[in-house]
C-alpha cells in the first residue's frame, strides 16, 4: 500500500474559452489524500474543485502534471479501469433500471457471479437502508432515496476512493443534515477514502478530516477544519471560512511567536500572533473573528482594548450581531447571549459607548497578497 | 357568456379541441363509416354501387371466390401475396432506414451544440421538395440511360471493360431504395429527440461503474433511446405499407403495393366497392402490426417524440 490513497502532482488543466482564449480551470495543483480519509475540496463555483475530481475519476484528463491513485499514476486511463467510484451531483441513475439492477450494473460489469452479485447489492442497500425498495423505478423515489441508490451503487464495488460532486446539494435543508451525519458514519463504518467535493462550508467543516480550499484553480490551504478556521493561512481563507474582520497595518517588531503590528485604523499598535515569516516594516493584515472581539462597559485589563461606539444591533437569538466603531474601524462583533432574560438592557443597544477587546492570540497576523 | 367560459373548464376544452374534431369528423370519421358500407356493396355494371350486405369483397380479398366450395382448387394468390409483399416491404424499408438513422442521429446527438442545428437542418432540407419530384429524381438516377449508369459507362470506358447499363428502374430494390430515401428523415428526427434527452452524465456513470464504449451503447444508450426507434418506426411504417406513389413510379408495373391495388381499384377498374375493403384490411392490419409492435418494444409507456 502507498502513502497516499490519492495525489496530485502539478496538475494543471486547461479549457478553452468561448471567447478562443484558454483558461487553466486547475492551476498546478498539488494534493495529497491519505488512506480511509474523509477530504474536501470547498470552494465557490468555478474554483476547480470539481475538475480536480473529475480527473481522479477519469472523466477528464490532465493537461499537464499527473494523479495517482493508491500509488499508480493514471495518466490517459479510461475510467473504467480506474479503482474509484462516483456519486454524481444529479445522481446519474438509470431510469429504466430498477433500483436492484442499478446497483448491480457495476457487479454485472465486473463479471461477479448471480449469486455473489444479489448478496452484495442486498448488503449495499441495508447499508443505505433501502432494502424492501429493490424492485422501484428510480423516478418512484424521493431525492434523498435516490441519493442513496446512488451512494450504493458506487460502494457495492468497493473502491479504494469513493469521489462525491456535491452529493446533497439537491436535498433540502433539514434531509442534507440528516445525510451529512449518515455519510460521515457510512464512511468510519466502511473505512474507505472519501474524497467530498462541497460549496458549503459548514458540510466541509463538519464532515472532513481534512480540507483543501480552494480558488481559481489553486489550492489556497490544505488542513483540519479547526486548523483551515482557527489558522487560515491567507486572508483569502480567513474570509472565505466563515466571517472575519481584516485590519490593515505594517509590523514594527516580531518576537517569536508573536508580533507588534501599527494599525492606523485604530491609530495604535496591537500585538497579534503569527505563524509565517514577517519581518519588521511588513505590510500585513491582522484577522479576527466576529466572535473573538469581547465588547466590555469597562476593561478590567487592557491589552489590546479601544473605545467603542455600538452602530447597529442585531439580535439572533444564539448571539447578539453588533457593529461597532471601534476608533476608525467598522468591525463586526458577535456576542454570544449567555443569560436567559427579557430583559433589553442586557443587550448592546444603538449608540452606547463601550470598550472593544481584541486579545493577541485572536489576532492572527497574515500576508499582504 | 364570457363569465362562463372563464370558469367552466369543460367547455374551454370542447371549445379548444371543436375545430380538429370537426375536421375529424367530417374528413376522417364519415370517409371511413362511408368506406366500411361500401365495402359490404356490390359493383354496379356502370361502376358505381349496389349497397347491400355482401363479404364477397372480403372473400375475394383472400383469394377465394363466393361460389367455390373447394377453397383449396380456386385459391388464387393474387391479393394476399400483394398483401405480403407490403408488409415485407414495409419491414425492410423500416430495418434498413431505423440502421441508417441511428448512427446519424447520434452523431447529431453527441455533435457539439451550436452544430446541432445545422445538421437538423441539412436532415429537412429534402423534405423542401414534393415527394414526386424527388421520386422522379431517383428515376433519373435510376434509368438505364440515368446518371448512375452514365457514371459507370464512363468508368468502364476509361478501364477498357464492356459495359452493359444495369437494369435497376422498375425493380423491387429500386422502390426499396426510394422508400428508404423518403422516409428516413422521420426515423432521424424522433432518435435524435430521445437520444439528446439522456443526461451526459449517464455515460459517466455508466464508464464510471466498469462499462465500455460498447457496454454503456447496449446497456444505457440503447435503452433509452428506444422510445425514439418506437416512434419513428410508426412514421415509418405506416406510410410505407399505404404509399403508392413510390412503387408506381420507381416499380412500374413490377412492383404492386396494396397501396397500388386500392389505387387502381377506385381509378383504373373502377370498382369502389373492392378498393373499400382492401382500404379496411389495409387499415386493420398495420393498427395490428403497430399495436403488436408497440406493446412489445414501448414499454407502455406512453411514446414521447
Amino acid at each position: 500500500m502507498s502513502v497516499y490513497a490519492v495525489e496530485l502532482r502539478d496538475v494543471v488543466k486547461t479549457f478553452h474559452t468561448p471567447e478562443g482564449g484558454t483558461i487553466n480551470a486547475v492551476d498546478h495543483v498539488d494534493m495529497q489524500i491519505r488512506h480511509g480519509e474523509f477530504f474536501s475540496m470547498l470552494g465557490s463555483s468555478g474554483c476547480g474543485k470539481t475538475t480536480s475530481l473529475r480527473m481522479i475519476a477519469g472523466f477528464e484528463w490532465p493537461t499537464s502534471g499527473e494523479v495517482f491513485i493508491d500509488g499508480e499514476p493514471q495518466g490517459h486511463k479510461p475510467p473504467f479501469q480506474r479503482k474509484v467510484n462516483t456519486v454524481f451531483q444529479s445522481y446519474a441513475l438509470f431510469q429504466h433500471m430498477t433500483v436492484f439492477q442499478n446497483v448491480a450494473f457495476g457487479l454485472e460489469m465486473d463479471k461477479v457471479p448471480p449469486e455473489e452479485i444479489k448478496r452484495r447489492v442486498g448488503e449495499a442497500l441495508a447499508m443505505v437502508k433501502l432494502t424492501g425498495l429493490e424492485k422501484r423505478y428510480p423516478r418512484q423515489l424521493s431525492g434523498g432515496q435516490q441519493q442513496r441508490v446512488a451512494l450504493a451503487r458506487a460502494l457495492v464495488k468497493r473502491p479504494k476512493v469513493l469521489l462525491l460532486d456535491e452529493p446533497l446539494g439537491a436535498l433540502d435543508l433539514k434531509l442534507r443534515k440528516e445525510m451529512q451525519l449518515e455519510l460521515k458514519t457510512l464512511q468510519r463504518e466502511v473505512g474507505i477514502t472519501f474524497v467530498f467535493v462541497t460549496h458549503d462550508q459548514e458540510e466541509a467543516l463538519s464532515m472532513s478530516d481534512r480540507i483543501a480550499v480552494m480558488s481559481y484553480g489553486k489550492v489556497m490551504q490544505v488542513g483540519t477544519p479547526v486548523e483551515i478556521y482557527e489558522r487560515p493561512r491567507n486572508k483569502f481563507v480567513a474570509d472565505f471560512i466563515g466571517e472575519t474582520n481584516l485590519l490593515d497595518g505594517t509590523v514594527r517588531s516580531v518576537d517569536g511567536n508573536s508580533l507588534t503590528v501599527f494599525v492606523p485604523a485604530l491609530n495604535a499598535e496591537v500585538r497579534a500572533l503569527h505563524q509565517g515569516a514577517f519581518h519588521a516594516g511588513q505590510e500585513v493584515s491582522l484577522s479576527i473573528r466576529p466572535e473573538k472581539i469581547r465588547l466590555v462597559e469597562k476593561p478590567t485589563e487592557c491589552a489590546n482594548c479601544f473605545p467603542a461606539q455600538v452602530k447597529q444591533v442585531a439580535y439572533i437569538g444564539a448571539d447578539t450581531r453588533v457593529i461597532a466603531q471601534v476608533v476608525q474601524a467598522q468591525l463586526r462583533v458577535w456576542e454570544q447571549n449567555m443569560v436567559s432574560t427579557l430583559d433589553p438592557d442586557a443587550y448592546f443597544q444603538q449608540n452606547e459607548q463601550a470598550w472593544a477587546l481584541l486579545p493577541p492570540e485572536n489576532l492572527l497576523a497574515l500576508p499582504v497578497e | 357568456m364570457l363569465q362562463r367560459l372563464r370558469e367552466d373548464k369543460a367547455l374551454q376544452g370542447l371549445l379548444l379541441i371543436a375545430p380538429t374534431l370537426l375536421w375529424m369528423i367530417v374528413l376522417l370519421i364519415i370517409p371511413l363509416i362511408l368506406t366500411l358500407v361500401v365495402s359490404f356493396g356490390r359493383r354496379a355494371p356502370d361502376g358505381g354501387v349496389i349497397f347491400t350486405f355482401t363479404l364477397d369483397n372480403y372473400i375475394r380479398l383472400l383469394g377465394l371466390q363466393p361460389d367455390c366450395l373447394n377453397p383449396f382448387a380456386c385459391f388464387d394468390p393474387l391479393y394476399v401475396s400483394i398483401l405480403f409483399r407490403s408488409l415485407s416491404l414495409a419491414f425492410n424499408t423500416t430495418v434498413i432506414v431505423i440502421l441508417l438513422a441511428y448512427p446519424l442521429a447520434y452523431f447529431i446527438a453527441r455533435a457539439p451544440h451550436e452544430r446541432r442545428n445545422t445538421f437538423l437542418f441539412l436532415v429537412l432540407v429534402p423534405l423542401w421538395t414534393n415527394f414526386v419530384i424527388r421520386v422522379y429524381a431517383w428515376m433519373m438516377l435510376l434509368r438505364t440511360q440515368g446518371a448512375i449508369n452514365g457514371v459507370l459507362g464512363w468508368l468502364a470506358g476509361l478501364l477498357g471493360i464492356p459495359f452493359t447499363p444495369l437494369e435497376m428502374l422498375y425493380t423491387p430494390g429500386a422502390v426499396l431504395v426510394g422508400m428508404v430515401y423518403e422516409f428516413l428523415p422521420f426515423m432521424i428526427l424522433p432518435i435524435y429527440t430521445s437520444l439528446e434527452k439522456i443526461d451526459p452524465s449517464l455515460y459517466e456513470a455508466a464508464a464510471d461503474l466498469g462499462a465500455n464504449a460498447l457496454k454503456t451503447f447496449w446497456r444505457v444508450t440503447l435503452p433509452l433511446s428506444l422510445p425514439g426507434v418506437v416512434a419513428g418506426t410508426i412514421l415509418v411504417f405506416v406510410p410505407v405499407m399505404g404509399t403508392f406513389v413510390v412503387s408506381d413510379l420507381l416499380g412500374g408495373k413490377q412492383v404492386i403495393l396494396v397501396g397500388n391495388l386500392i389505387q387502381r381499384q377506385f381509378l383504373d377498374a373502377r370498382d369502389p366497392t373492392f378498393g373499400s375493403a382492401a382500404s379496411l384490411v389495409l387499415m386493420v392490419l398495420t393498427l395490428i402490426v403497430t399495436l403488436f409492435y408497440t406493446r412489445k418494444f414501448g414499454f407502455g409507456k406512453e411514446i414521447v417524440v
